[in-house]
């Protein structure tokens, strides 16, 4: 009775904890809002958008062949898988098939992105914890990998190295040594960690039964990649839907029993492994041959046939024929460097002191009356209009050049056309399943570009995992789904 | 007149005494703040590089050689940097807490002995500033002090996350403060007094010649609390960092919050040297090395004694590199459950052999 009128008089109320978007363990820009009552979690809600770029809504102003370094973007941490996603969808979206060489090495890095991302979320996930060491030892590896990545593009982190029909460019003699190398030393290494947190007591008493979430749950939530196959579902696009070279290797799909953050840890411990197995398999099978498809409609036109018109070092002047200008002021427009005048109805003329060379006039002027004088640098106006010839009387490089010009500028802004209609193609990245969705209505770009990023469903999943739990485990939740939030926000 | 009449020679002799008493003392708090915070700057660069080497890296490299002078550029900056008050902050408070916290673990300093007593000029100095008869009771007082800025930290600072990890300290120092207590009980009975420099001597004319080896439960329950103590890995809940940000400091800054990292570096210090003069013979060494080799007799106990605490201290770095951070309610659980009973249990066998042992003489 007294109790009662107690209550109503003194009433409790949860501690509101605002975690992030600023906080050392919420791995970017997470923010949650924690209900405490002491120190157990009696409400989590997730808030995610802090690093919005609007990725989705980028890509339908690109061609499907330039919003490839979008992707690198989502998921920064293991941008080669996203790349690899990314290229394989607009690969089935246009019908290519990508060499094989291209699709051996493709799958190359893209094991390679797994272990790195692998890595950096053993890294976090135990400096969460509180192991410091393994942090460093992780990020060693780590180096090693991005060094490697930097050998074959320049790039560590954004890559870009897959293209839509192959990859950028074959990789060197040294990065496959060196591949080899790591390889080798590689599952000393996990032993390494694994002897610092594996069977330590305080890790497996954080780790153990914390975060528990049942197969049937895990599949309804929409959990992909290792998150769910520590809860013993064998889900993996490498096995039941290969793409580039995963049917050509063996490998086995490592699988939790209780969906415990420690099964999951263990997931991914056992992933490292066969990520390295299957490099290995793929370095020793690495077919010869062209690493691009061979498709002139697919393929930028090769640089050094546009050389004679396209180079700024080039002995060469562009000019406007007077008799066949119509004074339209499309190439004024198109001068990035100001250097054509000209009033309307009227022939324009072009500045050779600001001019750069840079070809736009020639490509837009529909009446032909842009023109290439060889030779023509550093000449007077006067001197030009002698020199000058139609386009149609040039020889016969610089038309060609010419040709592959207006193409280039073609593919650039338009984009090759894709048929019309809509596909949903999923690859396996280290962190779930990513899925491209393009809606095409038969232009070179896409109507609609839709992602399916993991790090948005797990995020969601955190207030399922945290419940019951206190404040320290959220951080283990945290870290046991693997989230990125470029990737989550995109 | 004549001076003499007025004041009496021994008087006078008193007088003179006294003054030359103060002055040694302050002398003697002079070098020890001095040496003892000159320490407390080099224990955090032994820290970084001892970590640093564990962790495959080189650690501070680049102030003065092999970064010898980043604790002073580190101070520097601090000393330097934006003083930031919240504004919704108790100011009073916010402003006495690192203070309390700073001086409760400094005053420690005042009853360590770094070595026997020795004479000059028929002055007898004794290496302490105050050789007090509860030198042991006297360091759990000011322990438990400490609490109170840690947690009026926590409390003045107007932050969950300052205010949790305040909760979270009290609740620790406080059990971790019983466990370690108990611990050091064994002690007691063995060296029959409170007295530091008492327990040394006691352990130099034991057997065993250092309490360790008899107590070694007391000593393993001892290192644990004082871990605990000292809010370091794995019990680093008040600051642990993936969850709390700092903990209760995280609203501090500039020199404030130097003065709750000197307080904890003091705190480690004072830890290490708790476990050296009660556990490890102090800045003696036991009988059965100095009968081996007798010219070891010559080094000056002070150098052991250091030598301990620089061990212990490096054994702290080697756990934090180590060991991830346990939970809240297990570091509690570990305090209350085993620690505990099992300091209780060490107690009453230690004076059951005790009584047996004055029963029959020996």
């Amino acid at each position: 009775m007294i109790q009662k009128e107690a209550e109503k008089i003194f009433e409790t109320r949860e501690l509101n904890v605002n975690m992030g978007p600023q906080h050392p363990a919420t791995h970017g820009v997470l923010r949650l809002v924690l209900d405490i009552d002491g120190e157990t979690i009696v409400k989590v809600t997730p808030y995610v958008g802090y690093l919005h770029r609007g990725i989705e809504k980028l890509g339908e102003s690109l061609s499907y062949f330039q919003a490839l370094p979008l992707t690198d973007r989502m998921d920064y941490v293991s941008a080669m898988s996203n790349n690899i996603g990314y290229v394989v969808a607009v690969e089935k979206l246009f019908g290519i098939e990508a060499p094989e060489r291209a699709k051996f090495i493709r799958t190359i890095v893209g094991e390679m992105s797994r272990i790195s991302n692998h890595l950096l979320w053993l890294a976090t996930h135990a400096l969460d914890i509180g192991a410091m060491t393994v942090f460093l030892y992780c990020f060693r590896e780590r180096e090693w990998l991005l060094d490697l990545f930097e050998m074959i593009c320049g790039a560590r982190l954004t890559v870009t190295y897959p293209r839509v029909g192959g990859v950028r460019n074959d990789v060197p003699q040294e990065f496959l040594e060196s591949l080899w190398k790591f390889t080798d030393e590689f599952p000393s290494r996990i032993l390494e960690y694994e002897t610092l947190i594996d069977q330590n007591r305080i890790w497996l008493q954080r780790t153990v039964d914390i975060g528990v979430i049942s197969a049937e749950e895990a599949i309804n939530m929409g959990m992909t990649g290792p998150t769910l196959r520590g809860s013993g579902v064998p889900y993996d696009i490498r096995k039941h839907m290969p793409y580039d070279a995963y049917d050509k290797v063996d490998f086995d799909v490592p699988i939790g029993t209780k969906g415990d953050t420690y099964d999951r840890y263990r997931c991914r411990m056992l992933e490292l492994r066969q990520s390295n197995n299957i490099i290995r398999q793929l370095i020793e099978k690495l077919p010869p041959g062209p690493v691009m498809v061979d498709d002139p409609k697919f393929t930028l036109p090769p640089k050094d046939k546009m050389m004679p018109i396209t180079h700024p070092t080039k002995e060469i002047a562009y000019f406007i024929l007077e008799k066949a200008c119509k004074g339209c002021g499309m190439c004024m427009r198109a001068c990035p460097a100001k250097a054509i005048t000209g009033e309307k109805k009227a022939a324009h003329k072009i500045n050779q002191a600001l001019c750069v060379n840079c070809a736009n006039c020639l490509v837009t002027c529909k009446f032909k009356s842009v023109t290439v004088v060889s030779g023509g640098k550093g000449l007077s106006d006067e001197k030009l209009a002698e020199l000058a010839v139609a386009p149609d009387q040039l020889p016969e490089d610089i038309k060609q050049a010419q040709q592959l010009l207006v193409k280039q500028f073609e593919f650039i802004k338009k984009g090759p056309k894709a048929p019309e209609g809509d596909l949903y193609v999923a690859t396996e990245v280290p962190k779930g399943e990513l899925g491209f969705y393009f809606v095409s209505d038969g232009s070179g770009k896409p109507f609609r570009m839709r992602l399916r990023a993991p790090s948005f469903i797990h995020a969601g999943c955190l207030p399922r995992l945290c419940v019951g739990h206190l404040v320290a485990d959220v951080i283990a939740a945290i870290g046991t789904i693997d989230i990125v939030l470029g990737e989550c926000d995109r | 007149m004549d001076i003499n009449n007025i004041i009496s020679p021994q008087l006078l002799d008193a007088f003179i005494k006294f003054g030359i008493n103060v002055l040694v003392i302050i002398l003697k708090i002079v070098v020890v703040l001095a040496i003892g915070l000159l320490h407390v700057a080099y224990a955090t660069y032994f820290e970084r590089k001892v970590i640093g080497h564990m962790q495959v890296r080189l650690g501070p490299m680049r102030v003065g050689p092999h970064g010898l002078l980043q604790p002073f550029a580190d101070g520097l900056k601090l000393f330097f940097k934006e003083d930031i008050v919240p504004a919704n902050a108790d100011k009073v408070v916010f402003y006495i807490a690192p203070i309390i916290f700073m001086a409760a673990s400094m005053v420690n300093l005042s009853v360590i002995p770094f070595s026997y007593g020795f004479t000059i000029a028929d002055f007898t100095i004794s290496p302490v500033i105050a050789d007090i008869n509860i030198g042991l009771l006297f360091i759990f007082a000011m322990a438990g002090m400490g609490v109170y800025g840690i947690f009026i930290s926590g409390w003045a600072s107007n932050s969950k996350y300052a205010f949790l990890g305040g909760l979270r300290s009290a609740a620790q120092v406080i059990s971790y403060e019983i466990a370690m207590g108990l611990s050091l009980v064994g002690v007691m009975i063995m060296a029959g007094s409170l007295n530091l420099t008492d327990i040394v001597r006691a352990q130099e004319e034991s057997v065993f010649g250092m309490f360790a080896i008899p107590q070694i439960v007391g000593f393993i329950i001892f290192t644990i609390a004082a871990v605990a103590e000292t809010n370091r890995t794995p019990f680093d809940m008040p600051e642990a960092e993936s969850e709390l940000v700092a903990g209760y400091f995280t609203e501090y800054s500039g020199f404030r919050f130097a003065l709750f990292f000197l307080g904890e570096y003091i705190a480690m210090i004072i830890m290490a040297s708790m476990a050296t003069i009660c556990f490890l013979g102090g800045w003696t060494l036991p009988w059965y090395i100095t009968q081996v080799v007798p010219f070891i007799n010559y080094v000056p106990g002070i150098v052991w004694f250091l030598m301990k605490v620089y061990a212990c201290i490096f054994f702290y770095y080697w756990i934090r590199a180590t060991l991830p951070r346990y939970r809240y309610d297990q570091v509690m659980g570990i305090g209350w459950k085993i620690l505990i009973p099992v300091a209780l249990a060490n107690i009453l066998i230690t004076g059951l052999v005790k009584i047996i042992m004055t029963m029959y003489g020996a």
